[in-house]
């Protein structure tokens, strides 16, 4: 695994990107996710409006892999419906697993098609889910509240 | 003995040759002699059975090998056969003295003292200790997180009260020896029970049981050139044996009737099921394989690639190393790279062959006394040498290139 297919630009610049990097006004859906290898943890905060993610961002700290793909998360996800922010999720994580190698897939994850080439590089993998895998959580847990 | 000679006694640096390999990461776990290795598969090759199990001529081969490890390690830490006891790692040695001792021993009230730069190996049992029995866990804190534990910050947590002290020989963060010599005299001077982890000092320094004073020992094989999985628990003969067995079942015992058991005497008492016998034989090889190399060879070699590295590091630019650099050190040196990420720099620094170990190091408690999440961690063993710290050096340059830092 040669480290130019995975500390790209893309991912470095949003690594330090702090666009995404703070709290939101009035988040309805606020998640914690932990990297368990690491010992990393970032929140998610979400606004939710009628089933559309009006705003979203994240804290916490991490490497550079999980905040960047943390980052762009919330850029690929502001503005979409919850069914349309787990449908990416569902790629992304399907993506990383190898099992969704479809190109016209993977080309809704814009950017974040940037880290297809962690795959080879399994001890970093759970860093770049974090993100994914906490969307994926709270809107799941945002739907059992909703049906209780 | 030359740099290339001890590298030729671990094959794998052999198995590795034609692309850059640079282990710095021994404190996890080191790499293994041919002799251990050959030590190991023989005994799988030519005298495997159930040790204690049988009476056939194999079998008391295999019992034969298992004592006579026992014997070769009882001498590596001058101890009394019947006080080694035969763990999986550290951690379970550890975790049989909290049990079988502290939940036995610790009363409502009292006090257990640890340092705060505990392995969690050494920290989590007696929380559950003290939790179980309304005990209370005090730290003694390094000065300014220096990793120095003052004489002062002895003599005012180990007071009397206290009843058992945990600590360990050397920080497996900040490879700093700590003050154990004194931790132990005060602490029996107030009357209390002491636990030394020497998990990181084992592979380095000499240890003598009858000098040290202390109640209890544990280490880890595979931290000292031996196979996986196969740890030692030394402990004050009379302690041993009033403790009730930390496990029970096969092998531990004299007799069983329906109702009742009488406990084997030690140190079987606290061997319960089948042994690994093969890792006994595998550590008594390694403990031969540094008794050829020289215990004085092996900490003079690491001295001098442990001082390079320290002031190496210390000249880098955008680097903290932590810890202070008085007193004895061994083993680990811990550091960050600014605006790096642990586990970014470890995925760099891979990609040149250089293993470092990058996280929290089980060791939470003293991240938090630092002042920070995590770090990086090299850490040194005798077949490390200067190369591997310049090629350690030379790939940290490359970090904030990497992440998009201009210098
Ligand atoms: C200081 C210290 N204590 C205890 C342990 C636990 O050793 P093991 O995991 O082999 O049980 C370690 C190993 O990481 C250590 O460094």
């Amino acid at each position: 695994m040669s480290l130019n297919q995975i500390y790209t630009q893309i991912i470095t610049e949003n690594s330090r990107s702090k666009e995404h990097k703070h709290d939101i006004d009035n988040p309805n859906i606020v998640h914690d996710g932990v990297n368990p290898s690491c010992g990393d943890e970032i929140t998610l905060e979400l606004r939710v409006k009628d089933g559309r993610i009006e705003d979203a961002s994240f804290v916490g700290d991490g490497c550079a892999i999980s905040q960047a793909s943390a980052s762009m998360m919330i850029d690929l996800i502001k503005g979409r419906s919850v069914e349309e922010a787990r449908h990416l999720a569902d790629i992304f994580i399907g993506m990383i697993k190898g099992t969704v190698t479809d190109p016209e897939q993977l080309d809704e994850l814009e950017d974040s098609q940037a880290f297809e080439n962690i795959r080879h590089m399994p001890a970093r993998v759970k860093c770049a889910v974090l993100g994914w895998h906490t969307l994926d959580e709270a809107l799941k847990e945002k739907e059992e509240q909703k049906k209780n | 003995m030359t740099d290339e000679e001890i590298k030729a006694e671990f094959p794998i640096f052999e198995k590795r040759s034609g692309k850059p390999f640079h282990y710095l990461d021994s404190a996890a776990t080191s790499q293994r002699p041919a002799d251990v290795i050959e030590a190991v598969s023989q005994f799988y090759y030519e005298k495997n059975a159930n040790p204690h199990r049988g009476v056939y001529e194999l079998a008391e081969q295999a019992t034969e090998s298992y004592e006579n490890a026992r014997q070769v390690i009882a001498q590596f830490i001058n101890a009394d056969p019947t006080q080694v006891i035969y763990t999986r790692n550290a951690t379970e040695g550890l975790n049989l003295v909290a049990y079988s001792y502290g939940l036995t021993h610790i009363q409502k009230g009292d006090h257990i003292v640890i340092s705060i730069l505990e392995h969690h190996s050494n920290l989590i049992p007696w929380q559950r200790v003290a939790r179980a029995k309304g005990a209370v866990l005090d730290y003694m804190y390094t000065e300014n997180g220096s990793g120095k534990i003052t004489d002062e910050e002895i003599e005012k947590r180990i007071v009397p009260g206290v009843k058992l002290v945990a600590i360990t020989q050397v920080s497996n963060v900040l490879g700093i020896v700590t003050p154990y010599e004194k931790i132990i005299a005060r602490a029996h001077e107030v009357g209390a029970v002491v636990v030394v982890d020497a998990a990181q000092s084992a592979p380095h320094l000499s240890i003598d049981v009858q000098t040290l004073g202390a109640d209890f020992l544990a280490f880890s094989g595979h931290k000292l050139f031996s196979p996986l999985g196969i740890g030692i628990l030394w402990g004050r003969k009379d302690l041993l044996e009033e403790m009730p067995p930390f496990l029970s079942g096969g092998d531990m015992i004299d007799s069983v009737s329906e109702q009742d058991a009488v406990w084997a005497p030690l140190p079987e008492k606290f061997e319960a099921g089948t042994q690994n016998a093969g890792g006994a034989v595998g550590l008594a090889a390694a403990i031969h394989w540094m008794n050829k190399i020289g215990m004085d060879t092996i900490e003079e070699r690491e001295a001098a690639v442990y001082d390079y590295a320290w002031e190496k590091l210390h000249s880098l630019p955008h680097v903290t190393v932590y810890g202070t650099g008085e007193g004895k050190h061994v083993g680990a040196i811990a550091f960050n790279i600014d605006d790096a990420h642990p586990h970014d720099v470890a995925s760099i620094l891979d990609a040149d062959g250089v293993c470092v170990r990058a996280g929290h190091h089980c060791a939470q408690p003293l991240m938090g006394h630092l002042g920070i999440h995590n770090c990086c961690r090299a850490s040194i063993s005798v077949y490390n040498t200067k190369e591997d710290i310049d090629a350690l050096c030379d790939s940290i340059l490359k970090v904030r290139k990497w992440l998009g830092y201009e210098s």
